[in-house]
Formats: structure tokens, C-alpha cells, sequence
């Protein structure tokens, strides 16, 4: 009884724990300008169920791609069998679903093979960053918390799973003996390997063995779903919303300022009066007015948040990146790392005195401009997400900033910008040149 | 035959109450840069081939923006697409060519959004349906043995989901095409996008151009084909670096069409 009281007091606790962090992070995500982002809704069902549900993107790296279902697998339907903990423990039952028999033997066997596979791909996965030090995992963006976060999720997935196999030797010897309240229902194809190590002890050893294990395995599975939220590990979550919400545009289509068109058009045609200016926008209990470009979290739009708070860090858009490659600062992996770090700073800020208040600092005290004018937008980064961030969204949102509210840019882009508006090409040739090359062609 | 060449502008077009086929958006590479003017020239050979009834904007054509947008300058982008719109528009253009995957993006995907929405054609897409349609022939063109390699442009491949046209050109005529290993929607970016063409590389161990400019010499090609003129200048620049360009060629898939059509 106490056991049980116990049990549903931590889980309670738990699982709110877990529901004001997760609204603490929506309340983050909406910090930022909104962005319709619901069209075309069966489209976006289609896309989430290939590239989050059916992990599409993950397998163009088949070796990392297929160890990675091992463990989506594993722990998706590993799942079900932490419905049955959770009510055992609320209820003081044992192995509540065993009536469902031959099945209940076939899920148990089918939990423990995926178990396996989880703690092998683990064991890859902790060996690739520690042992073959995949460049990726090695970028400076990763030193520190970053590798170390990596490291605790892999070690934690390892001792769950293994705390999971280790409850069920005992319990089976336990069953195997006829204690009282021990079935010997399921079917136990890994867990039988390690039934000799309890062999030889005592009944009451055995029992102390199985609930350690039992409070172990479900305690911690209650402790990393809390972790989730201070982690990069977010994205076993997000994955799907954030994919579901995808720019479904062309790659390089860039979204228009309407609010330019109508300063532009009233610029051209005098007859055409000014744009209304915008209305501030009312977040964290201040009004804001309406940038050009991103200065701060606030002007990037809400999906560019759930990026940051999406990305798992796995370093395939730097990889691929051709500016990375080629030994330049920028990594757009570093720039999702930023921003969301960024909007933890600002989203604590807030917490702790109600409402926001500038603290001097931005998006651009993390983000350098050197990084942002490496970006030539050529999508590698876009392309290379398994759970479709992009990265480019915000590098412009920050580069339109830089140009239109600092005037700050790349001496050779201001001639460029000067050539277009004055020749209306971005080189110092007149209109009168243009058919030069019909010229020469009727010569 | 280049002097049977009759290149119009949709003015002329227009005064005599006339519309064509399609217009040629030229871009400012085409029009201004020597090494795309042959671009330029190569493809109106193939629509005078064709007989296409294609027009030019000439003087009035103007840079769609895409650098300024690109390079965080709006209000740039934005007076130059409603400036061309409304030229657009006043000739009721519908359908728009052109051998520029910058100018084909920002025309077909960002110009709608500014009240100007066209038919637009990359200019491998246009030659692949010439092609289609039985309108120009290629039969092989003396490309035999010859080892080509395809460097897919970001704007026309990853950004809009292209990759077959230009390839479906290419194996027309009698060479190989060789595959890079980064290529289709992962092939690597020549270092010109987004406003880079403009300014200096930022600091780092290499320039991309080079990145990509190896890799493609790595299949040992005769020619490398691009379809873009800011990635066969970063092509050719990186050729150039290499000291390959004895060699090697750069060319854009509408000259090696021209040059196999004896065009």
C-alpha cells in the first residue's frame, strides 16, 4: 500500500513536472511573430508520416539511419510495456495484461528483442562520438554541455533497457520458484540469458533484486521525461509537429514582406497613400513594433523557435553545408544551437520577473555577422534535416536585420545593391548595354 | 547562319499587335558578363532553330532582385519585381524562359506573391520539350567518348525539384554522363549563392568553388556541363585553379545542344 501511494505520488508529480515544462516551451515558441502554417493539411499529414513517423530522411545515412529506427522502434512500442508498469504500480497488480496470453507472450518477447536492439545501437552510437569521433560530433558548437548531453542520453537509454532485462530475469526466477504474487506468463528470450546470475540467492535477495530494478527502469523513465525539456533530446517529441508544420514551398523560395510591398508601392506611386504602420504586437507583457529582419527571438517566426527547440543537434545540415565544409564559421547547426539558447535566456528572464525586459543583448550577440554572410542559401542544410528545420530562415530573417535596420552589410554588397538601383543590374552596366550581345550576334 | 537571327523585343511585339511564343528573360549575367553572353547566344540559336517565336525585353529588362533579397536588401528586391511586374504585366506576358535558375526561381516562386504570376521555364526545361517535340534534332554530335558531368545549379535542383531535365538534354548526345558523388539533392553548392557571386568569400580554408571544382574533375570529365551562368564562372574559375582548363570545359547545356545541332 504505501509502495503504491508511493509510486502514484511520484507519478503524478512527474507527469506535471513534465506538463509545465512542456508549457513553458509552447509559451517560448510563441514568443515569436506568427506564421500561418496550417494549409494544405493532408499534404502535411502525408509529409509527417514519411519523414517523422516513417523516418525517410534518416536512412540517407543508412548506417546511423538504421540504428536510429532500432531505437525509435524500441522505444515507441517498449512503451506499451510502461503502461503496464505504471498501472501495476498505481494498482499493486503483477503483469496486469498477462491475460492476454499467448499475445502478452509474444509482446514480452518482441519488448526484450527490441530491447537488445537499442542497447546495441546505443553502444554504436556512444562509440561513433567517443571512439571514431565522427568530425560532426566534434565541431566547436559541441564542446561542453552539448557532447555531454549527447552522452547521458545514450548511457541513461542503456541503463533503462538493461534495468528493464534484469527486472525480468528475477522476476522470472522468482516465477520459476512459485513465490507468491510472480506469474510466469510472457516469454522471456533475452532476460532467460541472465537468470543464472540470481540463481543462486535467496528468495528475499531475488525480490529486493526485481523491485530495484522495477522502481529503477520506472523511475527512470519518469526522470528522463522531465530531461526531455532541458534537452536536446526535445526532439523525440517535436519531431512530429515540426514536421508536420514544414515550409512546404520551394526550397528557395523566400517569404515576401508584405509591409515592404506597401511602403514600396506608396515610394513608386504618390497617388498610392503610405501602409498603415504596424500594430505592436503585445508579448511577454510588452508591446513590440514590428521589425525589418530579426534582431531577437521575437521577430523570428514561431516555426523558426520550434526549429531550435526540434534540433537534436545531430549535425548533418553542418556537414553538408558547403561554407562549413569549406572552413568557414558558420554552421547551421550552431545557428539552431543559438537561437534556442537564446530563447531559454529570454523564456527564464521572463519567468523570473514576469514579464520581458530588454537585457542588451540578441540573437546577434550569438550569432556573428562573418557567420551569417557565409550562408549561400543553396539548401544543403534544409535538405539534410531529418526532421526539416531550416536554418536559412532565420540566417535571412537576421541578414535583413543587418541591412535594413543597421545598414550594415559586405562593402562589395552595398556596390551591389548601389549597381541595381541605379543600372538595374547588380554590375556597373547601364540599360543601354543589355542587347549588346544581339548586337554582336547580328555582326 | 547566325545572320538569319532575328531577335525581338516585346515592344516590337506589341506595336504590331502581336504576342510571342514565350520571352526570353536574359538575366544580367546574360546580358552583361562575356563568358554567359555565349549562353545568351547559344540558346537563342537554339529558339531561332526551333522556330520559336520568342521575344526579348531589352532595354527594359531589369535584374529581378534576386541578389538584393538574397543579400537582406527588401526594399531593393521589391522595387525592382514590382517595377518588372508591372512590365510583365503590361504586355500580358504568360510564359517566361530563361537560362538563369536565379531569375527562373525568384520569377516563378517570389514574383506571384507581387501580383506577377507567369509560366516559367528553366532553359534546360524549354530545350528538354523543343527537344520532346521533335521541333529541334540532336543526333549525338560528335560528343563521342566524350565524358560529361552534370553540376546541378541549388536553385534549379534543390530549390525547385529539377533534376531531370537537364540530364534528359545531355544523354541525347553521344557522351557519357558521369554522376558526381554529390549530386541531385545533394549536390554541393558552386560558393555564388546568395549574394556570395558579389562579394569576397568570408574568411575560411578554402572557397567553395573549389570544393566543388575538384570534385568534378575527380570524375575525370571532358566536360563539365552547368545550367546556371554564376556556377560556370565558379566552375570555370576553379578549373582555371587546377590548371586544367587545357582539358577540361565548362560549358552550359544549352551551348553543347547548339554545338551538337551545328546550330
Amino acid at each position: 500500500m504505501i509502495a503504491q501511494a508511493l509510486f502514484g505520488t511520484l507519478f503524478i508529480a512527474a507527469l506535471a513536472l513534465f506538463a509545465r515544462n512542456i508549457r513553458r516551451i509552447g509559451r517560448n515558441i510563441h514568443l515569436g511573430r506568427p506564421e500561418a502554417r496550417n494549409d494544405r493539411k493532408g499534404e502535411r499529414w502525408a509529409l509527417m508520416a514519411r519523414v517523422a513517423l516513417g523516418q525517410s530522411k534518416m536512412v540517407a545515412r543508412p548506417v546511423a539511419g538504421v540504428m536510429h529506427i532500432l531505437i525509435y522502434a524500441g522505444f515507441v512500442i517498449i512503451n506499451l510495456e510502461v503502461l503496464e508498469i505504471v498501472i501495476d504500480g498505481l494498482f499493486g497488480t503483477h503483469r496486469v495484461f498477462a491475460f492476454l496470453g499467448g499475445f502478452y507472450d509474444f509482446l514480452i518477447g518482441g519488448f526484450e528483442v527490441l530491447a537488445v536492439g537499442v542497447l546495441l545501437a546505443c553502444v554504436v552510437f556512444i562509440a561513433r562520438r567517443a571512439v571514431l569521433q565522427l568530425p560532426r560530433f566534434h565541431k566547436p558548437e559541441m564542446k561542453g554541455w552539448p557532447s555531454k548531453d549527447a552522452m547521458i542520453i545514450l548511457v541513461t537509454e542503456i541503463a533503462l533497457m538493461g534495468a528493464f532485462l534484469k527486472m525480468n530475469a528475477a522476476d522470472q526466477v522468482l516465477a520459476q520458484r512459485g513465490v507468491e504474487h510472480y506469474s510466469t506468463a510472457g516469454s522471456y528470450p533475452v532476460s532467460a540469458l541472465l537468470q543464472p546470475f540470481f540463481m543462486g540467492m535467496s528468495d528475499g535477495a531475488v525480490i529486493a533484486f526485481e523491485r530495484f530494478f522495477w522502481w529503477f527502469h520506472i523511475l527512470g523513465i519518469l526522470a528522463f521525461l522531465n530531461y526531455l525539456v532541458v534537452s536536446k533530446h526535445l526532439h523525440i517529441l517535436l519531431a512530429f509537429p515540426n514536421v508536420w508544420y514544414s515550409k512546404l514551398a520551394p526550397r528557395t523560395e523566400f517569404a515576401n514582406m508584405p509591409r515592404i510591398t506597401g511602403e514600396v508601392r506608396s515610394m513608386v506611386d504618390p497617388s498610392v497613400p503610405p501602409p498603415d504602420p504596424a500594430q505592436p504586437r503585445t508579448v511577454a507583457g510588452v508591446e513590440m513594433t514590428e521589425r525589418f529582419g530579426a534582431k531577437d527571438v521575437f521577430d523570428l517566426s514561431w516555426k523558426s523557435l520550434m526549429d531550435a527547440y526540434s534540433c537534436t543537434e545531430c549535425g548533418r545540415c553542418t556537414s553538408e553545408c558547403p561554407a562549413n565544409l569549406t572552413g568557414k564559421l558558420l554552421s547551421p547547426r550552431k545557428i539552431m544551437m543559438d537561437t534556442r539558447d537564446r530563447l531559454e535566456e529570454v523564456g527564464k528572464a521572463i519567468d523570473a520577473k514576469g514579464k520581458w525586459e530588454d537585457d542588451g543583448k540578441s540573437l546577434h550577440s550569438r550569432i556573428s555577422e562573418e557567420e551569417l554572410w557565409a550562408c549561400t542559401t543553396c539548401n544543403a542544410c534544409t535538405q539534410a534535416c531529418p526532421v526539416n528545420i531550416d536554418p536559412v530562415s532565420i540566417i535571412m530573417e537576421m541578414r535583413r536585420y543587418k541591412v535594413m535596420e543597421e545598414s550594415s552589410t559586405r562593402p562589395a554588397l552595398t556596390s551591389m545593391f548601389n549597381n541595381i538601383e541605379n543600372n538595374g543590374a547588380p554590375w556597373a552596366f547601364g540599360p543601354d548595354r543589355r542587347m549588346e550581345w544581339a548586337d554582336e550576334m547580328k555582326s | 547562319m547566325s545572320d538569319a537571327i532575328r531577335i525581338p523585343t516585346m515592344a516590337e511585339f506589341a506595336a504590331s499587335g502581336e504576342a510571342p511564343e514565350v520571352l526570353f528573360w536574359v538575366g544580367c549575367a546574360g546580358s552583361f558578363d562575356d563568358r554567359a553572353r555565349k549562353i545568351t547566344k547559344a540558346f537563342v540559336r537554339i529558339l531561332s532553330a526551333a522556330r520559336v517565336r520568342f521575344a526579348v525585353l531589352g532595354q527594359e529588362e531589369s535584374c529581378t532582385g534576386d541578389p538584393a533579397r538574397r543579400a537582406g536588401n527588401e526594399f531593393l528586391f521589391q522595387m525592382q519585381a514590382l517595377n518588372n511586374v508591372t512590365v510583365l504585366n503590361g504586355y500580358g506576358v504568360k510564359r517566361i524562359v530563361t537560362a538563369c535558375p536565379h531569375c527562373f526561381n525568384t520569377l516563378k516562386n517570389e514574383y506571384p506573391a507581387l501580383g506577377g504570376s507567369y509560366e516559367v521555364m528553366h532553359h534546360t526545361q524549354f530545350i528538354n520539350a523543343l527537344l520532346k517535340e521533335g521541333r529541334i534534332k540532336v543526333e549525338g554530335g560528335g560528343f563521342a567518348g566524350k565524358r560529361i558531368t552534370f553540376h546541378d545549379p541549388c536553385y534549379l535542383g534543390r530549390g525547385n525539384g529539377e533534376y531531370e531535365a537537364p540530364r534528359e538534354v545531355l544523354l541525347k548526345l553521344d557522351a557519357a554522363l558521369m554522376e558526381l558523388k554529390r549530386s541531385r539533392q545533394n549536390g554541393l553548392c558552386c560558393g555564388a549563392g546568395g549574394g556570395q557571386m558579389f562579394k569576397e568569400p568570408e574568411p575560411g580554408s578554402r572557397d567553395v568553388n573549389l570544393e566543388r571544382s575538384e570534385e568534378a574533375l575527380g570524375a575525370k570529365p571532358d566536360i563539365i556541363a552547368a545550367g546556371c551562368p554564376f556556377c560556370n564562372t565558379m566552375l570555370t574559375d576553379g578549373v582555371k585553379h587546377f590548371n586544367k582548363e587545357g582539358e577540361v570545359v565548362v560549358k552550359d547545356v544549352a551551348e553543347l545542344i547548339a554545338e551538337a545541332g551545328e546550330l
